[in-house]
């Protein structure tokens, strides 16, 4: 079974482990390199004929209306789902959501599901809670596949298994498949195709066996009461229509309002994800269709979390994502350490910003790491679908991170250096003191207090005199008798 | 037109010469810039590690400085991108009415030097001269918060003497990012390694941005690996000429 995220590191120690994975960094630069130029050339297409704005627009004012709506959304969802025979839940949090899921399988004396791809699952660690319950949760997804069977974590929200190459993924399969299922042949290659039909085969029998299926959801449309998975395998919709029972956990925030609202999003999705025009299978599905399908529909709503992000004024945007991974393919810092390092299932610029909103700030070391892991150079919101604007919102964290420990009975030295700073650069006369001394600071810095800096670049060296004081001295350059030439 | 020099904190200290080639280009250029000496910083380091109540005296100390002046011209797109988007923010966390109204009044009328001089005076040939094999890293602020575009292209083609060299994956963030090359060191000169490696790849002698902060990152991984190419400011390629070379070897 996979491992779990608990007791990860803060970023930038998990960070520097990942740099030095010399595999993950090829892997990475290679992989986030392809799918930005597929994404490119698909933004121009968009462009040539309308306007890729006005559809960010669009979509980000489908989910932004859905979220000012929210309760009228969930409760108009309730109603048109029990309506078409479905069964809602509520679920408060992860703990809530796993029970309920356990019970339903339960219930159907199961010992085994199997899963459609889905983010929200393993956010509430619902495979690890199953397995606790006696069940066991098949992943059914490639990549996921991949990861499961590798007894490894995701590193990416589309692509989980990013961090591993075609000769590891032979490996794995070679030796784990015969511990869970139907071995992989024994002449197995590292060829793709070859890698994709023994997956194929080994979970065929997986979905031919199990009574029931375990889902997320893309979106979910309040109007209709139907339920959507966007996916490119056609495993997922294996899932959904082969077994008798189909539970889906849902995160409140994945409610829009009409069938029409699917319009933009399912345009903006795939060009953003797959780099791709449309997506393989887009399935869809409103509660219980008699004789055709699951005739026994679970639908469970989870907040975990969501609530309190939407009670941040300026977080709350970060709901609107729809896990395309955009920002993570274009985020230089992912490109380079990964996702494990973010040491959640959200990695990238959006799990810095979501796990936080989620979790809470000050709660612990290694989230409150997160907001910081970034340069904000803006290309996550650049390329976000629904235009979240990821940049502010680490700002606007960052500032709740430090107030959060505002009251510390032993402040932090970085507390103390930002006040001192505070002061000097309230007047112009103290930092002009100051700068007299900047040979000396610099001195200093190169031998004690910076380490993180000169470990790989030179500090300049200290100019003559500051601006200021050439400034003075020669009135701006004005005075002929103290002039010089440039350098 | 009352114009005002914002050398920037980093400037000031460090780079000197990049505020004196500002009043030199400027003056060349027939405007008659001053150094409102109550300025000192724009408050960046704090807002972007999270120190708002720290930012604020910082902030107030910039308006206060800059009231008055038609134009405020700053060689840094980050410190421009900082007065222009970030002091809002600040000014509404101090709950002060007149602080807010004044950086209403303020932050619009702060130019990154590429704006002010294609926008403002509507110049791109500012009769510059330099004789050297460049290529220009588009900071992330100047690129994306402020959409400076094209302007410091524009200005450095007109520049006599200047080979231009394109640099692969210009829009890729250098690293430097502020605490981040500090509170994230590793991960910085990750992403520093492979813009130095792009830079050495034009086969350029000078490396030119409009950001010393960034500069001091990239420039001080490339004299740490005896690169064999410099970091010289925007401004200080613009400011120079035949008779008064600015930019040249240390």
């Amino acid at each position: 079974m996979s491992g779990t995220f608990v007791g990860m590191p803060k970023f930038p120690v998990a960070a520097r482990a990942a740099l030095e994975d010399t595999q993950l960094r090829h892997n990475l630069a290679h992989a986030t390199s392809t799918i930005r130029g597929k994404r490119a050339r698909l933004v121009d297409e968009v462009n040539e004929v309308s306007s890729w704005e006005d559809l960010r627009l669009a979509g980000a004012g489908v989910k932004e209306a859905a979220l000012l709506s929210l309760e009228t959304q969930l409760l108009r969802l309730e109603e048109t789902l029990t309506a078409n025979g479905a069964i809602v839940h509520w679920a408060r949090d992860a703990e809530e959501a796993c029970r309920i899921v356990a019970t339903v399988a339960t219930s159907h004396q199961v010992d085994e599901v199997v899963k459609v791809k889905s983010m929200v699952t393993q956010e509430i660690g619902l495979n690890e809670a199953l397995a606790a319950a006696g069940i066991a949760a098949w992943e059914t997804d490639l990549a996921e596949l991949i990861v499961q069977l590798g007894d490894d974590l995701p590193s990416h929200i589309l692509v989980p298994a990013i961090h591993r190459n075609r000769a590891e993924v032979r490996e794995i399969f070679l030796r784990a498949m015969k511990t869970v299922g139907r071995p992989a042949p024994e002449d197995l290659t590292d060829e793709p195709a070859v890698l994709a039909a023994a997956a194929r085969e080994h979970l065929r029998e997986k979905f031919l066996r199990a009574r029931v299926g375990v889902s997320g959801a893309n979106f979910a449309v309040a109007e209709t009461g139907t339920l959507v998975v966007v996916e490119s395998e056609g495993n997922g919709r294996m899932c959904l229509t082969l077994p008798e029972v189909l539970i889906s956990v849902v995160g409140i925030e994945k409610v829009v309002s009409t069938w029409d609202d699917l319009d933009p999003l399912l345009r903006l999705l795939p060009r953003s994800s797959t780099g791709e025009r449309m997506n393989p299978y887009t399935s869809t599905w409103s509660g219980v269709t008699p004789g055709d399908g699951p005739q026994e529909v679970h639908v469970v709503l989870l907040d975990n979390g969501r609530t309190r992000a939407l009670a941040d004024q300026v977080g709350r945007q970060a709901l609107r994502c729809i896990r395309c991974s955009a920002c993570l393919n274009v985020c230089p810092v992912y490109e380079r350490t990964g996702g494990h390092a973010y040491g959640s299932v959200y990695p990238g610029p959006i799990g810095a910003i979501l796990n936080p909103l989620l979790k809470g700030f000050g709660v612990d070391e290694q989230t409150d790491s997160l907001p910081y892991a970034s340069s904000l150079c803006g290309a996550c919101f650049e390329a976000c679908p629904v235009r979240i604007d990821i940049p502010s919102v680490l700002v606007d964290q960052r500032a709740k991170v430090v107030d959060a420990h505002r009251d510390s009975r032993v402040p932090k030295v970085e507390q103390l250096a930002f006040k001192g700073a505070a002061v000097a650069l309230s007047d112009a006369r103290r930092l002009g003191f100051g700068e007299r001394f900047t040979k000396v600071g610099l001195g200093v810095a190169r031998r004690l207090g910076a380490a993180a800096w000169t470990s790989a670049r030179d500090l300049p060296p200290a100019p003559a005199e500051s601006f200021r004081a050439w400034w003075k001295r020669t009135d701006g350059g004005r005075d002929e008798s103290t002039k010089e030439s440039g350098r | 037109m009352k114009v005002a020099l914002m050398v920037t904190c980093i400037n000031d200290a460090l780079y000197p010469e990049t505020g004196r080639a500002v009043v030199a280009l400027l003056r060349r250029l027939g405007v008659d810039v001053e150094f409102p000496a109550a300025q000192t910083c724009c408050a960046q380091p704090m807002v972007n590690t999270g120190y708002l109540d720290e930012a604020v005296p910082v902030v107030r100390t910039f308006v206060d400085a800059f009231a008055g002046y038609d134009a405020i011209v700053t060689p840094s797109g980050s410190c421009a991108g900082s007065a222009r988007h970030q002091h809002s923010l600040v000014a509404k966390r101090s709950g002060d009415a007149a602080l807010q109204s004044a950086v209403e009044e303020v932050s619009p009328r702060v130019y990154e030097l590429s704006e002010f001089l294609v926008d403002v005076l509507g110049v791109t040939d500012v009769g510059a001269y330099y004789p050297h094999t460049v290529t220009y890293h588009p900071t992330c602020h100047s690129l994306r918060m402020l959409g400076v575009g094209e302007r410091p292209l524009q200005l450095l083609r007109a520049v006599r003497g200047l080979t231009l060299l394109e640099l692969p994956g210009a829009d890729q963030c250098c690293g430097f990012g502020g605490t981040f090359a500090v509170k994230n060191a590793d991960t910085s000169i990750a992403m520093g390694t492979d813009k130095v490696r792009s830079v050495c790849g034009t086969g350029a002698e000078v490396l030119t941005a409009g950001d010393n902060s960034c500069l001091t990152h990239i420039g001080g991984l490339m004299t740490r690996q005896r690169a064999g190419v410099r970091a010289v400011h925007l401004a200080e390629i613009l400011a120079s000429t035949g008779s008064e070379p600015w930019g040249e070897r240390r």
